[in-house]
């Protein structure tokens, strides 16, 4: 804006391993901070903080999921598995031992963690498309299992309702509530990842992702290090299934099938794999497009149709339109929506001078 | 550079368009209308049913508003689409909560429980037919979730007593086998069932159908070759429906020795198994009548008449077709009671509510059954009826029925406890 970079100069080794180095990045991690958790939740109201929900779940899945594919390069087609495996950990947890969120939540994200390790193994082996598949095979294998064992998932329904999360004996009811708790779990597992990309683990998780066996060269043991990424990515995922079950009271393993892994996939290639803002900005944008492409139908499609056939061709509509939009952001922008937004930085930091 | 500045004009319009959206009044805000929120499936995996299901609603209404609406209120039934996803069925719901619906009509069985503690906490009822949970038929226990139809438990005990009177009143020694879709809805009459079992003192044995049940070879070759059943219950959704029909008879099987549940048993099952004159035989239960011959269906035929306008070929599959009025016509009841209740002013959603309770008598010309809804009996009654393809068409075999209710309605108070 209207100053410049090159008065910054780094004097201290803590300035120089800063989380945010540049002094915009500050004041812009405190504009959104101020936008977050101070006027978005005055200014929407119950629906609009209902929808803000949905997209602060997605985020925490997505920032997971871009752990494991954006820099591991590790392909996981089954975290909706791994999701539901956290919230049935959590499930039961809330309803036989009577545990509060902060047990519940830890603990469905390492029992998560735990499956998703295991379902890791086979990338030790396999890349790629393989490992696609062998991943597809968790995501099945765990559906069944919490299906047929009653002792996960409570019998005939497969469905445990659980009573929403509660701070200091305050059950979290309202939407407002419930967006601060989320915004928490969503702020801690942003700041998190930021740290983690930044360690010795995280440049190990680059290293393979660039080229695993000049990483292999260079010392990096390859195998521990994928574990890790599906133990943590997972971790997220369990999180995430926590999240949701706390959200809509139940946990139901019908939720949480192969397309949801799909749609966290989506999420991150159209945000821009291995980027920070990547994933949020592909849960916004996957979550948020839909609901847009049916308020423009609806609002716009009443000058033509009657009410009974305009919801007839609307569904269908909606996908297309969304299906299409999705294609043109990829097209225009095949790094993301986060190449996007870096654009829009790069072009602001120098503006006025821009020459 | 030029590209950068581009880009920018589209986000920042991107960006307006968005705001001008999310802030557009909605056309719910009219005088003397009442407003039912609906979510439906047109898309997704249950578009079969929703295709069919969601337009029967809008006729209804259509209907209702032609004749001047209820005491004076126009209705208007807004419809989303979840595309049976539960993250969209919660936006939907929270849209029409704000957009100020007083019931609310659910698509899906997870869905359904998902909503359930926010129906209770905003005080609007919803009605699931003939899916969510049979535990639901409790009142006191769901307090704003109606089934308002035979649900799961309730369709495995009147199989069962079906099956009973078709061979001969007397179940001992007899073989039943259970052909089932393998989800949690799959296996939700099974308690039920293995209660009964013991008893009347059957063999009883199932099998199971693996998602997405386009594969039942297997299954199909276990019944008819080593078990020999005396009776085949069908609980299957989807293709698999087309696909049981198509196989039994294939393997000789006799389609009369077979009852499909609710959702193995529509005109769109029966064409894709190759037609009425290819499953003679088969026997399918409802829970609203079927066949295009009922007073409410002749007046909408006759709305489309005075229109000029063809009349639908939604209205062919009759048995979906009647359950979208099934579940209009119950709300719409519902909203009538309230407003009598009320003095003629818009009701709350907890004023439909005790509509719903008190919906008695309503039958419009047995399309639906002799359903009684209670506070503490949100199922009505569990009335099925069974149909046979005969001829060509569906036969009604026997009158509206229950079977096994006290024994149903154990498990109705018993559940959840």
């Amino acid at each position: 804006m209207f100053y410049r970079e090159s008065g910054v100069f780094k004097t201290s080794y803590a300035a120089d391993t800063a989380l945010m180095p540049l002094p915009s990045t500050r004041v812009g991690a405190a504009l959104a901070g101020l936008l977050f958790l101070g006027v978005l939740p005055l200014v929407f109201g119950e629906y609009g903080l209902s929808v803000c929900n949905l997209i602060l779940i997605a985020v925490v899945g997505a920032i997971g999921l871009n752990i494991l594919v954006g820099y591991t390069d590790q392909v996981s087609i089954g975290h909706g598995a791994f999701m539901s495996v956290g919230a049935y950990t959590a499930a039961n947890l809330i309803v036989r031992l009577d545990a509060p969120f902060w047990l519940a939540i830890p603990a469905g994200g390492c029992m998560a963690a735990f499956i998703g390790t295991l379902v890791g193994i086979p990338s030790l082996r396999i890349k790629g498309l393989y490992l696609a598949i062998a991943t597809l095979a968790a995501q099945l294998i765990i559906e069944w299992t919490i299906n047929h064992v009653p002792a996960i998932s409570g019998g005939v329904q497969s469905t445990i309702q659980v009573s929403p999360p509660s701070i200091f004996g305050q059950a979290l009811t309202q939407p407002w509530q419930i967006y601060f708790f989320l915004m928490f779990f969503v702020i801690i597992a942003f700041v998190a990842t930021q740290n983690l990309i930044r360690s010795r683990i995280g440049r190990a998780f680059i290293a393979i992702r660039d080229q695993d066996i000049a990483a292999e060269i260079i010392g990096i043991n390859i195998a521990r290090y994928k574990l890790y990424a599906f133990a943590i990515s997972s971790f997220y995922a369990g999180v995430t299934g926590v999240l949701y079950t706390y959200y809509l009271g139940i946990a139901n393993y019908e939720q949480f099938q192969l397309t949801v892994s799909i749609d966290f996939l989506a999420m991150i290639i159209i945000g821009g794999l291995g980027s920070p803002l990547g994933p949020v900005f592909g849960a916004i944008f996957v979550t948020l497009l839909p609901i847009l492409v049916r308020r423009f139908l609806e609002t716009f499609g009443g000058y033509f149709l009657d009410y009974s056939d305009l919801a007839a061709i609307i569904p269908s509509l909606r996908l297309a339109i969304f299906g299409a939009l999705i294609i043109f952001f990829l097209v225009v922008e095949p790094e993301g929506l986060n190449r996007l937004w870096r654009k829009v930085r790069a072009y602001f930091r120098t503006w006025p001078f821009s020459y | 550079m030029r590209m950068t500045r581009r880009t920018l004009a589209a986000l920042a319009f991107t960006g307006s368009a968005v705001a001008a959206l999310w802030g557009a009044p909605n056309a719910a805000a009219q005088q003397k209308e009442i407003l039912v929120g609906a979510q439906c499936d047109r898309t997704g995996p249950t578009q079969i049913t929703g295709t069919v299901f969601c337009p029967a609603v809008q006729d209804y209404v259509n209907l209702i508003n032609s004749k001047g609406g209820i005491g004076g209120y126009k209705i208007r039934i807004d419809e989303i689409d979840n595309n049976y996803q539960v993250p969209a069925a919660i936006e939907a719901y929270e849209r029409h909560k704000q957009m100020g619906m007083v019931s609310h009509i659910i698509w899906g069985t997870p869905q359904a429980l998902a909503l359930n503690p926010r129906l209770t906490q905003d005080k609007i009822a919803g009605t699931s037919p003939g899916f969510g949970s049979a535990a639901a038929a409790n009142g006191t226990k769901y307090p704003y979730l109606f089934p308002a139809a035979a649900t799961y438990w309730s369709q495995g005990g009147a199989a069962i007593d079906f099956i009973k009177r078709k061979l001969g009143g007397d179940l001992k020694g007899k073989k039943i086998a259970y052909l089932y879709y393998d989800n949690p809805a799959g296996t939700e009459p099974l308690p039920v069932i293995n209660d009964i079992q013991s008893l009347e003192g059957f063999e009883f044995r199932t099998f199971a159908v693996p998602p997405p049940g386009v594969e039942m070879g297997a299954q199909i070759l276990d019944i008819t070759q080593r078990f020999r059943p005396d009776f085949v219950i069908a609980h299957l959704f989807g293709r698999s429906p087309a696909l049981a029909m198509r196989d039994l008879k294939r393997s000789g099987f006799p389609l009369r020795k077979v009852l499909g549940l609710v959702w193995a048993s529509s005109e769109a099952d029966i064409s894709a198994a190759g037609g009425m004159a290819a499953v003679e035989g088969y026997s399918t239960m409802q829970f609203t009548g079927v066949g295009p011959d009922y007073p409410v269906l002749n007046e909408i035929r006759a709305m489309y008449q005075k229109e000029g306008k063809p009349v639908p070929a939604t209205m062919g599959t009759t048995v979906y077709y009647n359950r979208g009025i099934l579940d209009a016509a119950l709300h719409i009841e519902a909203i009538r009671l309230a407003l009598v209740a009320n003095g003629g002013k818009p009701p709350t959603g907890e004023q439909v509510k005790n509509g719903f309770e008190h919906i008695k008598d309503f039958t419009l010309g047995g399309l639906l059954p002799p359903l009684e809804i209670t506070p503490q009996d949100h199922e009505g009654g569990g009335w099925v009826k069974v149909f046979q393809v005969k001829g060509g068409k569906f036969v009604a075999d026997g009158d509206w029925f229950r079977g096994y209710r006290e024994l149903v309605l154990r498990h109705v108070n018993g559940a959840g406890s």
